[in-house]
Parts: C-alpha cells; sequence; structure tokens
C-alpha cells in the first residue's frame, strides 16, 4: 500500500514511517524553546512537498541556529531512533529534502548567517541556510560572485546545493557547486562534528569534501560551508539567437562545442516554451520563432568580441534568422528575466508542471530533442523545451492536471521513457536536480550490482543505521537494510 | 619452489602465464621504499585486474597498482607489497567524443602519447604534470600531483567525470559517466585522485577535453625581495587576467634552471643571471587576447617595481614552461637524499616563504620553492649526503615546515624524501578527524586492505 508516495513508482511501498514519541517532541521543545520546533499537523503539511512530484511529510520540524544545536537533534532523534532529514529552501526538484520515513526535519533557514568573506584570498565561508544569491550581493561589490547559479538562485540555499551538487546556466563554463567549495563542517549521523577539506581546497589524503558535495544528505548534514568566489569578467556579451526551427538550434549548439568555443552560458527555450514565457515576461522573444539561443560570453574584451562573432558566424550557417546582441545591462536582464521565470509562467497554462532534468553528450542534442517529442507525441503530451543545451542537460516539460490520475500516470511513464532515451544515449539520469526519491529506482539503469555494494560500504561508512535521509539516491530494495522493501515487480530492468 | 614462484604460478594458472613475471631482475626495477614485490602482473583487460585482485584478497596478499613508476616516491613507504599490478597494458582510447568534448581512456595510457591524440583533434587534457614524458593518465590521477596549468583548468577533480576501477572485493565498478554534467550516484572517482592506489585500481578514466587554444604566450618579471614578488603576483590575480600559470620561483629553482639550460648549450636569458625571485606567467587564447595579457604584465610589471620583466618569446616560453612543469622532477633526480614538500595555504605570505628558507640555511642546506597557482608551495632541500647527520638536519627542516604551516593554518605534505625521513613523518600522528573518515572511505573501498596499505599518510 503506497504510504506517501506519488512520483515514477506509486507501485513501490515507501519506507515504514517512524513513530515519533511525545517524549522526543519536549525533549526538542526544551533543547530548541517551543518557537523552534512545529509539530501540529498542520504546519507540517507546508514542508511535505518540495518542487519535485514527490510528497513526504516529516513528524517534526526542527530549526537550530548552530552547529552544536544540530549536533543535539541529531543526537536526540538518534536516541529515540527516528531518521532525520535536513531541508533548506525546499526548492528541490527530486525529492531530496522530504521525509520520506517521517521522522525529524532539519530546516536550516534560521542558520543563514554569512560567518566571514575573504576578499583577498575569494574565499566566503557561510551558514548553510544563506540564500544562494545573498553570497554573490554579499561579495559583489569587489567584483566577485558566486558562480553556480540555479534558476531558484534567490530562494534556494547553499546548503540545498551542496546536497545535491546544484548547476546552472552558468555552470558551462564555471563548473557546478563542487567546482566551487574549499571546505565543510558535517554532523554525522551520530551527531558527531567534522571538518573536510581546507581554506585553500586542496587536502593531503582522500578528496572527502569531494565525496560529501552531491551526496544528497545521505551521508552527512552540512553546518557550515567555505565557498570559493569567482571574479566577475571584465566583458559580457548576451546574444538571442533565433531559429525557425528546434533542429536548426540544436544543430547550431553542437557546432558552437565541436567548433571549440565555450560561451558561459548556452541555453535553448523551444518555440512553444518561449511563446509562454514571452506572453508572461515579454522578454523579447520572437512568438513566431521555433526556437532561441540564449548565449553569454564573458572575459577580456577582445576574447568577447571574438566569440561573439564566431558564434554568430555559428548561428548564420546554421541558418538562424537573426542574432540579436543585447546593448546594455537592461536588455540583458530581459533576456535573462524570461529564462529566469519560465517555469513561473509555465505556471500560467496548466495547474502543474513535471521539470526533468537528464543529461546527454552534447553531440546528441538533434536526436534528444526529436525522442523527446515523439514520446510526448505518442504519450498526448506537448512537451515543452528550456534547458541548458551546452553542456546536454535538458530539462523536458510535461505539463499536467494532478486531479486527473490517468493523465498524471500518463505523464510518470512519458518522463521515464525521456529519462531511458537519455541513459540509452549514452548520457545519464540526472544532470543537477539530484536523485532523490524520484529517480532512485531508477539508478540500476547505470549502476551494476558491483556498483551499488560499494556505494552502500561508503554509505554505510557514515550513515550505518540509514538514520539520515533514508529512502533517497539507492533502489528502496539496494538500500538501507532495515528498510529494505521488496518493491513490486521492479522496475527499470524491464524497459 | 621459492615463494615468488609458487604466488606465481597460481597467479598465472588464474589469469594466464603471460601476465605474471617473477624474474628477479625485472622484480628489481619494481622497487618502492626498498621493498621489491614477489610477482609482476601485466594484466591486459579489466578482468585480468578484477581476477588479480581476487587472488590477492583470497590469500591476503597486497597488490600495488602501478602506471610507468615515475611517481613511485610520493606516498610513504607501504607496509607490504607482494603483487605489483602493472597496468601499462591497458592503454587504448575506449571513446571519443569530439564534438561532445568527452573521453574515455585506459588507465595504462601515457599522457604524452594522448597528447598527440587529443592535439591532432584541436583539443588537450589539462594534465601538465611532472615526467610527462612517461607517465600514464592513471598513474597521474592516483598520484593527485597538481598540474601546471590548474590556475586555469583547475586539477583533476575539475574534469575527471568518471571511472572504472576495481575495488578491494575485486569487482569491477564505476562512478560518474560520460557526460559534462552528472549528479547520478556518488562521487566516487573524486576519491581516487590522489589516493596513491589504496583505494582500487582504476582501468578507464572519463575526462572532459578542452579545446586546443590558438595562441600561447609567456612572461617573466624578476624581483629583489619574496615581498615584492608576492605583491606582483597579487596584483596580477586582482587584475582578472586569465592565466593559465602564475608561479614564484625562488634564487634556488633560478638556479636549476640556468643550470640546465646551460648543460644544454641554450642561452641563459641575461635577467636569469642576477634575480633572487622570478614570477612567470603563461598566456593562452586568440593572439590579441594573448599581445593584451602580455602587455598589461608589462604594466603591472612596471607598477610594482620589478627588476625587469619581458614578454617571452613563442620558443623561450615553452622551454620555460616545460622546465617547471618538470623542475621538482629533476630537483628529485639530483640526489636520492633532497626532499620536497607540499604545502597548502589559504594565503601565501612572504613570512612563510621566508621562514622555509631560513629553515633549510639554518641547517645549512640549500633550498628552492615555486610557488604555485592559488595558494600551494612546493619546498625542496637540497641535500648532498645521505649520512646519519643529513637525515636529522632533513627531519629538523621537515618538522619545522610541518609547524610553519600550521601556523599559517596550511597543510604540509611529504612529497618526496629519503626513506629515513618518510618514516620519521609516517610515525606522526595525525590528530584530525578528517583521518578517521578517511580510514571509514579505505574501509569501505578496501575492506581486507589489499591495496597498497600504509601508503597515504597516517597509515592507510
Amino acid at each position: 500500500m503506497p504510504l506517501c508516495s506519488v512520483g515514477y513508482y506509486s507501485e513501490v511501498v515507501n519506507p515504514p514511517r517512524a513513530l515519533l514519541s511525545p517524549s522526543l517532541v519536549r525533549e526538542m521543545k526544551s533543547l530548541l524553546g517551543p518557537a523552534n520546533v512545529l509539530d501540529k499537523q498542520e504546519d507540517l503539511l507546508l514542508y511535505e512537498f518540495d518542487g519535485s512530484v514527490e510528497k513526504g511529510k516529516p513528524d517534526l520540524v526542527a530549526f537550530p541556529h548552530t552547529t552544536a544545536e544540530v549536533s543535539q537533534i541529531v543526537k536526540l532523534a538518534a536516541r529515540h531512533e527516528v531518521p532525520v532529514v535536513g531541508r533548506g529552501a525546499g526548492t528541490g526538484l527530486s525529492g531530496g529534502a522530504l521525509a520520506r520515513s517521517g521522522g525529524v526535519m532539519i530546516v536550516f533557514a534560521r542558520m543563514n548567517k554569512i560567518l566571514e568573506i575573504d576578499i583577498e584570498n575569494r574565499r566566503a565561508v557561510v551558514q548553510p541556510g544563506v540564500v544562494n544569491l545573498d553570497i554573490t550581493r554579499a561579495v559583489e561589490h569587489a567584483g566577485l560572485h558566486f558562480a553556480p547559479d540555479p534558476s531558484s538562485a534567490k530562494s534556494c540555499t547553499i546548503g540545498g546545493n551542496v546536497a545535491e551538487n546544484a548547476g546552472g546556466p552558468h555552470t558551462l563554463a564555471y563548473g557546478v557547486t563542487t567546482n566551487h567549495i574549499a571546505a565543510l563542517e558535517l554532523v554525522l549521523p551520530d551527531g558527531e562534528i567534522a571538518r573536510v577539506g581546507s581554506k585553500h581546497g586542496d587536502v593531503s589524503g582522500y578528496d572527502l569534501c569531494g565525496l560529501f558535495v552531491g551526496s544528497e544528505g545521505t551521508l552527512a548534514l552540512v553546518t557550515e560551508i567555505t565557498v570559493k568566489l569567482a571574479r566577475r569578467a571584465e566583458a559580457v556579451k548576451t546574444l538571442l539567437a533565433i531559429f525557425e526551427t528546434i533542429e536548426d538550434a540544436s544543430e547550431a549548439v553542437v557546432e558552437i562545442t565541436g567548433s571549440g568555443i565555450t560561451p558561459a552560458a548556452c541555453e535553448m527555450l523551444d518555440g512553444w516554451t518561449l511563446r509562454v514565457v514571452e506572453d508572461y515576461v515579454h522578454a523579447g522573444y520572437p512568438r513566431d520563432s521555433g526556437a532561441v539561443l540564449l548565449l553569454e560570453v564573458e572575459g577580456l574584451k577582445e576574447a568577447v568580441e571574438g566569440q561573439a562573432a564566431a558564434i554568430k558566424n555559428v548561428c548564420a550557417k546554421c541558418r538562424a534568422r537573426e542574432v540579436r546582441v543585447a546593448k546594455d545591462d537592461r536588455e540583458r536582464e530581459l533576456l535573462w528575466k524570461g529564462r529566469k521565470n519560465a517555469f513561473g509562467a509555465l505556471g500560467r497554462v496548466a495547474p502543474s508542471n513535471y521539470v526533468l532534468d537528464g543529461v546527454i553528450p552534447r553531440s546528441k542534442l538533434p536526436q534528444a530533442l526529436e525522442r523527446i517529442k515523439a514520446i510526448g507525441e505518442k504519450n498526448g503530451f506537448n512537451i515543452g523545451n528550456i534547458f541548458h543545451a551546452g553542456d546536454g542537460n535538458l530539462h523536458p516539460i510535461v505539463l499536467y492536471d494532478p486531479r486527473d490520475t490517468a493523465q498524471f500516470e500518463k505523464a510518470i511513464a512519458a518522463a521515464r521513457e525521456i529519462i531511458r532515451a537519455c541513459v540509452e544515449m549514452g548520457g545519464a539520469l540526472t544532470g543537477e536536480h539530484g536523485v532523490g526519491m524520484e529517480k532512485s529506482e531508477l539508478m540500476d539503469w547505470l549502476f551494476s550490482d558491483a556498483d551499488f555494494a560499494l556505494m552502500r560500504r561508503v554509505h554505510d561508512a557514515f550513515n550505518p543505521d540509514c538514520s539520515l535521509n533514508p529512502g533517497k539516491v539507492f533502489p528502496l530494495n539496494k538500500g538501507c537494510g532495515e528498510i529494505r522493501i521488496k518493491s513490486k515487480e521492479v522496475v527499470g530492468a524491464q524497459v | 619452489m621459492t615463494v615468488a614462484a609458487n604466488v606465481a604460478g597460481r597467479l598465472a594458472d588464474a589469469i594466464g602465464a603471460k601476465r605474471v613475471v617473477f624474474a628477479a631482475e625485472e622484480l628489481a626495477t619494481y622497487e618502492i621504499d626498498g621493498l621489491m614485490p614477489s610477482t609482476i602482473v601485466r594484466p591486459c583487460s579489466a578482468e585480468e585486474v578484477a581476477e588479480t585482485v581476487r587472488f590477492a584478497v583470497a590469500e591476503k596478499l597486497a597488490v600495488l597498482p602501478l602506471g610507468s613508476r615515475s611517481k613511485c616516491d610520493l606516498g610513504m613507504p607501504p607496509t607490504q607489497y607482494d603483487i605489483a599490478l602493472d597496468m601499462t597494458g591497458l592503454r587504448s582510447i575506449a571513446h571519443f567524443d569530439a564534438g561532445d568534448l568527452t573521453l574515455s581512456v585506459d588507465a595504462g595510457m601515457p599522457l604524452r602519447e594522448l597528447e598527440v591524440y587529443l592535439k591532432q583533434r584541436r583539443q588537450f587534457l589539462p594534465l601538465a604534470v611532472p615526467c610527462f614524458e612517461s607517465t600514464t593518465v592513471g598513474g597521474s590521477v592516483a598520484s593527485g600531483i597538481d598540474s601546471a596549468l590548474r590556475l586555469q583548468y583547475g586539477s583533476a577533480r575539475d574534469f575527471l567525470i568518471g571511472a572504472e576501477f576495481i575495488d578491494g572485493t575485486g569487482q569491477i565498478c564505476k562512478s560518474g559517466g560520460r557526460v559534462v554534467k552528472n549528479v547520478t550516484g556518488y562521487d566516487l572517482h573524486k576519491l581516487l585522485i590522489g589516493s596513491l592506489g589504496t583505494l582500487g585500481a582504476i582501468t578507464r578514466l572519463n575526462f572532459r577535453t578542452f579545446p586546443l587554444p590558438a595562441a600561447f604566450g609567456g612572461h617573466v618579471a624578476g624581483f629583489a625581495r619574496s615581498e615584492t614578488a608576492l605583491a606582483y603576483r597579487r596584483a596580477v590575480e586582482k587584475s582578472g587576467l586569465p592565466l593559465s600559470n602564475l608561479e614564484v620561483l625562488s634564487s634556488g629553482v633560478v638556479e636549476m634552471i640556468r643550470a640546465i639550460l646551460q648543460r644544454s648549450g641554450e642561452n641563459v636569458p641575461t635577467e636569469l643571471e642576477h634575480t633572487d625571485w622570478c614570477v612567470y606567467s603563461s598566456l593562452e587564447g586568440d593572439e590579441e587576447v594573448v599581445r593584451r595579457i602580455g602587455a598589461e604584465l608589462e604594466r603591472i610589471g612596471r607598477d610594482t617595481g620589478a627588476v625587469f620583466h619581458r614578454i617571452l618569446g613563442t620558443a623561450e616560453d615553452e622551454s620555460l614552461g616545460g622546465m617547471l612543469r618538470e623542475c621538482f622532477e629533476w630537483l628529485r633526480l639530483a640526489s636520492p637524499a633532497n626532499v620536497i614538500c607540499r604545502v597548502v595555504l589559504p594565503e601565501v605570505k612572504s613570512v612563510l616563504l621566508d621562514g622555509l628558507l631560513r629553515l633549510a640555511e639554518s641547517a645549512t642546506l640549500r633550498a628552492a620553492l615555486l610557488v604555485r597557482a592559488a595558494g600551494i608551495v612546493y619546498f625542496a632541500v637540497l641535500a648532498e649526503a645521505e649520512d646519519e647527520s643529513a637525515m636529522e638536519s632533513l627531519q629538523k627542516v621537515v618538522a619545522g615546515a610541518r609547524t610553519l604551516a600550521e601556523a599559517e593554518n596550511g597543510i604540509a605534505t611529504l612529497l618526496h624524501a629519503p626513506l629515513g625521513v618518510k618514516q620519521s613523518t609516517a610515525r606522526m600522528k595525525t590528530a584530525r578527524m578528517e583521518s578517521t573518515l578517511q580510514q571509514r572511505v579505505k574501509q569501505a573501498f578496501d575492506p581486507s586492505n589489499v591495496f597498497a596499505p600504509g601508503r597515504v599518510v597516517g597509515g592507510i
């Protein structure tokens, strides 16, 4: 019987829920103060969702202010044998910060201080609840920024970015979150506090920081983060390349990459999506086009001129109708506003949307878009595409009405087919949203039993009792021991 | 039958006689820190590597995965060494997608050969590491040694996108993938970087590759004191100029370069005759960009009072860049008694550089310093003799370097040293919590401790 799962596998039984004792609630309130604990059902409902199509309600929400408090919460939960899940702003798109087995949710919203800024050495030390964009705001006076810029940068927190190894449009040139993290302070599932990495970033021995970033909160809770700050480029040029067809646009992306041009960002919006966005944001995207590429080049003035010219040439060769260059910051911001607010715009045309996240080799982009279109048609959906074309990170969007169960199930089936196509093309399950509970059952499309066995041993080396974020990343029948429940006629292998 | 012949015989049964060697003269060439293996295995596939590891686990033997053996000096002495697992038989390019700029290559592929392959396709892998002529891809990654290009391209962790390896249970495992952006599963491949063969035998590595820049250039500036050299370096960093390399060299390194140039009959630039500190920058991009950066560096050189500053010609730059990539290899080869430490710092200050040089001076030893991009300092202590008193002074200098580094919130690691110095370092306790977390990782990857026991500081 499904307990709380929607998503890919409504047939997969969720792990059993923990039972919360009244004494745990009392102890938590006395530890943190009643104002920092939520346990009423109506309050908990707010924490049942994130940005994904999954659900999972915690039994208690705790708001620590310090690392010591996090450690005490974890110890308290361990004593009562209830699981713990960390959460930032809840903007995640794979159910990573949902309490799949109930238990205690630690929300880092009140650990939101920037502790140190070292302009000279381009480092900042921040608490996990600091909003991504606030780091950049705090250092931009010195010409610096925090490079990873997920679309949710205005609201998502750095702790969540670290857990999911978040990306964004500009990761094409700058790299994803893991490339910008130097050190972490962690609370392990037994409450012990540890530090990995160094302010510089290098260590002697194993790169533990590299392991913990992107481990989706299944190994430890991150309580302090030393981030690397990047320098703003001297010059930026933003281009909008307009194409009659999505095929021409994707061919241009392949050509740009293959010819050795690395733009700072290379985003694609297909015709249908750009019309929805244009009607809402008025960013200046031509409503009658088949697709647009939003491209940005950064660097020295001389380099930017050269790259912009090279991009224009490639686009012309690929039959672009027009390549516009933003004349000033206002125009540039407007073009980006369309991209950044696209998901808000989609809310106007359907009750709900399911944003997929797949990744393919960039040379396969035209074939991938064709497959997505065919899968959409077969299942009766018009699937929009707005994505990080430059690094092959697809975000097909399936619009659906959650009240229509049959339609929702069809949406899930189509989504699954698209991800399967990405894997078949040499890609992976997720480029930046994470596995979470959304794709945990698909993991064996990519990984063998030996791979799982090793990942499992690494998991157990830090989280042996599976008390931290259970039911994530691993398929349920290959995951945490005590919740190893056999899933029905599983799963991807038959596809 | 000797123990070696016995093991080799059974290994030959397991993976084939052609793959197994135990002739004494060959074994001697696989010596590491005074230890010799009893058998050499030269597998030609991941499955053969796995078979060897399973054999070793069952027999409680220790395996050291090796490439060209150019960097075996790195790491602590192994506590046990039975099988030398020579990975150079795995050397094909499994996959190259020019349009995607991704590459999947066997661990035993020599970097030089790979460079030629990629260059023909106008791409490259930014692993500019010492012993470039002989080193393998797998060995470079497992050694964790810095690339001279890390300022621009980062270290291996920034462009390694996946790996296939044999874990300590003898299973073929993989992590990551072949796409440039991927968050599917744990990034286990990152742990292999710098693991010195202690976590697994790397069989294949996936990288993102980079387009070859259209033009290259170089620039040098000379300074009388470390403060002024560092002030120049800071000004260059602040300028935001995109450099692929920015290195500060002490007179010890400059002297060595001078000597090498003289030996090979090349012209020694007159400035190098009388310079205490030298800062080398390497530039790339299209021609206009290279010209602009050169001009800016000249301006910064003038503004910060450089004793000299000059844009290098292409041939000069290639020669100097190559020498700097290899310089610590030359220092290592110059005398078996030489010690090389790597100090990582949040901020490189002249007080530390001068302190390190004074340490050597007070032990009447010569020293050379190279400050690499960001905050990495290579500190070489040049010793002529290997006698007991020399060892004692070297140990004092190493301990002193460690204290100086820690006072600046840095970490000092011993890269190369005579065995005696290594052993005294291996005994130093690392009380850091991080070290127990590292033990847990080792245990997960290699539960029966079959891989290179003792090679990582802290006895892993």
